[in-house]
């Protein structure tokens, strides 16, 4: 059974992810994304979860540290300057290989920013979100549904391979409203947690969770180890979709928001006989290197679509190895990239005929 | 018949601490209220960053490790996913009292129904003798060779006088290792808080005035009588807060 | 009988027991090592010991076990 409502992402993202067995959301409010918290703390308290305003985003993914070590289901949600403050539990996350979602509804950066959509956290979110070598799971909405089904996922796949996932919409997408369905039936899977700290009932060893390894050839096998779960993630997970790429000479790369708006971009241009399709990466870790990789053998030339001063340009370069030009094409601050922006992008780099 | 020995609730593992830290002591006395009480099946701990960041290996509870200062978070978390479970942190000054001020702060004024232990011993042990937020006026370490001086590096941070102006906190109370009279007392005050625990009362945190032999530059039994001699008048012992008694 | 068991290899030799003692009973090995590499506890005359458990509640590693002759155990642990 499912049922279609109209939602806002972010309340979308909280519905899905009480549908998916979670029942402890601890979070701290900031703009744009504190619909999340404000729908937890209605609903929580109604079925036997629990909602916690924390005094910080450190404290409150701490706390998401807290609950993942009694292996329940939890989630956090930030926007970017509060991410950045979780950056340090998000290592410790990934250290101690705790299952945990992660919401980050981007507004515009660096420093405190605005509180306008922004996708310039890609780096962060998909490189640097902590100190040490580790990877999260990076699952990017670009429409409502997309924010309740992949938040669904965030958290079977954080399970499923025992480290953080992170949801990483934009402003628009969050506030956006749409009709959505939600199924009754996304619940958890199953997934076995034998290391979780739930006290040992003096019938077990007791189970330890902790990153501190003071023997460097112990942590370098640690290190190692975990980039062989994080090989799998990249064989088994990646998701994207293709949007007009039979015959495109021109290839669009763009996620979330961005993404929309390249395919009206693109509609409009194929109208004026330009070959043009999209890569939208729905995973941008593990990244679709891929297809953009296969489409290099065919197209003439790649966009850049993006929310900031180019990111993701930096991944589709690497996965296309720079055989053909990549150009960038992006607003920031805040400001979103129109239609009719996108468009002329796509006629000028259709003018350029893919040289450099 | 035994008298006295090695509590069930610690495990075989020889802990690292120098010869005549009191952390040896205090970590013996939470594990003896843990048997006592009959909740190590049922016990997770959170160890915190510094001297004692390794008691993960010394309890043998379920025991979890959380980042510097985060342990009342980390609790937190533990605590209200498994309310049945006895949830307890380690925590010493600097992770307590410096770094991990606020999550102390608001998991008191909570009153977070979780066991904190504060071993406080006026200097950062783990790093090698920088100054605490609780090194006593005029204190030499490392970062105040000089003698902390108020005026330029603050004044001490008495924990339990803090937090006993939030109405959250159940029990606090301050105690001292420094003699086995105080030991006894000691034992007593951990015990009660996680009692209180096991009986929903509520916040309970526990500072134990504690020694760092090595940092302080003294013998272990000259530093059992600088703490009685410059610490405890500093930090005065007693209860600063007991719901349970004001009922 | 009050009887204190002293495990030389765990002592760090702190000689916070010795401190503590009111019958001056425990004294550090003069001459030997552990294998710690540390003076250890020693009791040097168990017949002056009264069961007072002082050493046992100073000593930070654990070191300590006593028990007493059961016919003499008044009820207390």
């Amino acid at each position: 059974m499912s049922e279609k409502v109209l939602m806002k992402g972010n309340e979308a993202i909280a519905e899905a992810a009480i549908r998916s067995g979670c029942r402890y959301y601890l979070g701290y409010p900031i703009t744009p994304q504190t619909e999340i918290a404000a729908y937890m703390a209605k609903r929580m308290p109604k079925i036997g979860g629990t909602f916690l305003q924390a005094e910080s985003e450190i404290s409150a993914i701490n706390m998401v540290y807290g609950v993942a070590c009694s292996g329940k289901r939890c989630m956090t949600s930030s926007s970017s300057p509060g991410i950045s403050l979780k950056c340090e539990g998000l290592s410790y996350l990934a250290a101690c290989d705790l299952p945990s979602v992660i919401v980050n509804v981007q507004r515009g950066g660096p420093g405190l920013g605005g509180i306008q959509p922004s996708q310039s956290d890609y780096f962060q979110a998909t490189k640097g979100s902590g100190h040490g070598d580790f990877r999260m799971i990076v699952l990017a909405p670009s429409s409502v549904q997309e924010m309740a089904d992949l938040t669904s996922l965030a958290f079977d796949l954080a399970d499923k391979h025992r480290m953080p996932s992170m949801i990483l919409a934009d402003g628009t997408i969050g506030q956006m409203m749409e009709p959505v369905e939600l199924s009754d039936t996304m619940h958890e899977t199953h997934y076995e947690k034998p290391w979780a700290c739930t006290g040992t009932n003096l019938k077990r060893e007791h189970n330890i969770i902790n990153s501190l390894i003071l023997k460097p050839e112990i942590l370098e096998q640690l290190n190692i180890e975990r980039y062989k779960k994080y090989e799998v993630v990249e064989k088994e997970e990646v998701r994207y979709e293709e949007f007009m790429m039979d015959d495109a000479e021109i290839c669009i790369v763009a996620f979330g928001i961005a993404s929309r708006v390249s395919k009206s971009a693109i509609v409009e241009a194929r109208k004026q006989g330009i070959k043009v399709g999209l890569i939208r990466p729905i995973t941008l870790w593990p990244f679709p290197s891929e297809p953009i990789k296969a489409a290099a053998d065919k197209v003439k030339s790649f966009i850049s679509v993006e929310l900031s001063m180019g990111q993701l340009i930096y991944d589709v370069q690497l996965a296309e190895e720079c055989r053909k030009p990549v150009y960038l094409c992006s607003r920031v601050g805040g400001m979103i990239v129109s239609p009719d922006y996108v468009l002329n992008k796509i006629v000028e780099v259709n003018n350029l005929g893919g040289e450099n | 018949m035994v008298v006295f020995k090695k509590p069930h609730a610690l495990t075989d593992v020889p802990m690292h601490y120098c010869p005549g830290c009191t952390h040896g002591i205090i970590h013996r006395l939470v594990a003896e209220a843990i048997d006592e009480l009959g909740i190590e099946g049922r016990t997770v701990g959170v160890a915190s960053v510094g001297c004692s960041v390794m008691s993960y290996d010394y309890f043998n509870c379920d025991m979890v490790e959380a980042a510097h200062g985060r342990a009342p978070a980390v609790a937190t978390g533990l605590k209200r996913s498994m309310p049945e479970n006895i949830i307890f942190t380690y925590q010493g000054d600097g992770d307590l009292a410096a770094i991990g001020t606020a999550e102390t702060v608001h998991a008191a004024s909570r009153g977070e129904n979780i066991t904190v232990i504060f071993v406080n011993n006026a200097i950062y042990g783990m790093t090698g003798g920088q100054m605490a937020p609780t090194s006593l006026p005029g204190q030499i370490t490392q970062t105040t060779p000089y003698g902390r001086d108020v005026t330029k590096q603050g004044y001490p941070v008495k924990v339990c006088e803090l937090l006993s102006g939030l109405d959250g906190p159940t029990y606090l109370e301050r105690v001292s290792v420094d003699t086995p009279q105080a030991v006894k007392k000691a034992k007593k005050a951990i015990t009660k808080a996680f009692r209180n625990q096991v009986e929903g009362k509520g916040f309970s945190l526990v500072e134990v005035l504690s020694t760092c032999p090595t940092n302080w530059g003294l013998t272990p039994v000259e530093s059992l009588k600088w703490c009685r001699e410059n610490m405890i008048p500093y930090y005065p012992l007693g209860v600063y807060r007991d719901k349970g008694a004001e009922k | 009988m009050p009887n204190v068991i002293i495990d030389p290899n765990s002592c760090k030799g702190c000689g916070l027991c010795v401190s503590v003692c009111p019958k001056k009973i425990i004294k550090m090995s003069e001459d030997k090592i552990n294998k710690k590499g540390m003076h250890y506890a020693v009791m040097t005359d168990s017949q002056k010991c009264i069961g007072c458990t002082f050493c046992a509640l100073m000593c930070p590693d654990c070191v300590i076990t006593i028990t007493k002759d059961d016919e003499e155990s008044d009820g207390h642990v």
